[in-house]
C-alpha cells in the first residue's frame, strides 16, 4: 500500500520561505496569486494492505519524527 | 567536573567545544558517539555542539534528537544535570523537547556569520554566574536557522519564569533596528529549562575564549560551569537530587 504524507506549516507561522516563492512568481509576472506556502511531501510505501493499521502508524510517524507539531500540521493520504 | 561532548554525524564543532570545556571550565572531556546508549560514569555535564547533523535533513537537529544517546540526556536532565547545546545543538535539545519552542528559518532567509551582541539576562544560574547583569557580551553566530518561535502561552510563560538566557541587542544594549539578527521572538537568544540545568543557545561561546581570535566574552560561561562545580561539590546540599 502507498501513501502520502502531507506536512504543512500551521497557520499564523512566519513562512519566509513562502514569501519569498510568492514574491518570485509575482516577479515572473503570474498573476492571481494571493499568498504561497511551502510544505513537504513523504511518498511512503507501506508493508501492510490495512487502512486502519497504516493510517496508526503512519500518524504514529508523523507525531513522533515527520512533524515538529509545535509548528506544523500533517495529513495522511491512502492511494 | 566531568563532561560528556555528544558527537553527532554531521557534528562540526566538537573540538571547539571540547577545548572550551577543558581549558576554562577546568573539565575532563570525552567525545560520545551518538549510538552510545550511556553517558560515562560521572558526567557532570552534557555538551550538544554545533554543526550540521544529519546535514539538516527533515528539519534542523530533528533526526539527532531521535538518537540513542538522547534517552541518556533526557534522563541525566531530569536528574539535574547539566546540558548545554550550542547552535544545532539547541535546535537538537528543541526538537528532543527538553527546551520548548522551535528553531526556524532565518527571518531574511540568509545564513548569518558575523559577531554579535546579547545581553546576559540573568546571572543566577550555572552557566552566567561569573557575568555581571545586564552585561553585554559579543559571541559569534553562525546559523541559517535561529529564528526561534513559540505559540504566545509558551512565550509569557518563559518570560513569566525567566527563563530567556541571552538577548540580542547592539552594542549599547538597544534592541531596534538590525540588532535581532534572525527574527527571533522577544530576541530571544537563549533559553533555559525550568529547572534552569538545560540551557541553549544559538551564539557560540565555546569559539570566544582566546584573544587570538578576537574576543574572550565566551569564557564566563565556562568560568560559571568551573565555578558551579565546586559549589555543587563543596556544598551537599546545594544543587542535584540525585
Amino acid at each position: 500500500m502507498k501513501a502520502r504524507v502531507v506536512v504543512t506549516l500551521k497557520d499564523g507561522i512566519l513562512d519566509p520561505q513562502g514569501n519569498a516563492i510568492e514574491g518570485a512568481l509575482k516577479s515572473l509576472g503570474i498573476a492571481g496569486i494571493d499568498s504561497v506556502r511551502q510544505g513537504k511531501i513523504f511518498e511512503i510505501e507501506l508493508a501492510t494492505n490495512d487502512p486502519i493499521a497504516a493510517e496508526g502508524l503512519l500518524r504514529g510517524a508523523c507525531e513522533k519524527l515527520l512533524a515538529n507539531q509545535v509548528v506544523e500540521d500533517f495529513e495522511v493520504e491512502l492511494r | 567536573m566531568k563532561a560528556a561532548i555528544i558527537l553527532f554525524p554531521g557534528s562540526n564543532r566538537e573540538r571547539d567545544a571540547l577545548r572550551a570545556v577543558e581549558r576554562i571550565a577546568k573539565a575532563k572531556p570525552s567525545l560520545v558517539w551518538h549510538g552510545d546508549h550511556a553517558l560515562p560514569a560521572g558526567t557532570d555535564l552534557a555538551v550538544l555542539p554545533g554543526g550540521f547533523s544529519y546535514g539538516d535533513y527533515l528539519r534542523c537537529g530533528a533526526i539527532a534528537a531521535r538518537a540513542p544517546i538522547m534517552d541518556a540526556v533526557r534522563a541525566h536532565a531530569g536528574r539535574g544535570g547539566l546540558v548545554l547545546g550550542i547552535c544545532n545543538g539547541f535546535q537538537i535539545l528543541v526538537e528532543a523537547g527538553l527546551l520548548p519552542g522551535v528553531l526556524v528559518r532565518n527571518a531574511n532567509l540568509r545564513f548569518i556569520c558575523r559577531m554579535q551582541h546579547l545581553s546576559v539576562e540573568r546571572v543566577d544560574t550555572p552557566f552566567t554566574s561569573r557575568y555581571a547583569k545586564g552585561q553585554i557580551i559579543k559571541l559569534a553566530i553562525a546559523h541559517g536557522e535561529g529564528n526561534y518561535i513559540a505559540d504566545a502561552e509558551t512565550i509569557a510563560r518563559i518570560e513569566g519564569e525567566g527563563r530567556v538566557a541571552f538577548r540580542y541587542c547592539d552594542a549599547r544594549a538597544g534592541r531596534e533596528g538590525n540588532a535581532n539578527p534572525n527574527g527571533s521572538v522577544n530576541d530571544i537568544a537563549g533559553i533555559y529549562s525550568d529547572g534552569f540545568n538545560v540551557l541553549g543557545l544559538m551564539p557560540h561561546p565555546e569559539n570566544l575564549i582566546d584573544p587570538l581570535v578576537g574576543g574572550t566574552d565566551g569564557r564566563g560561561l565556562f568560568e560559571s560551569l568551573a565555578g558551579f562545580t565546586i559549589a555543587v561539590h563543596t556544598t551537599p546540599s546545594f544543587g542535584r537530587s540525585c
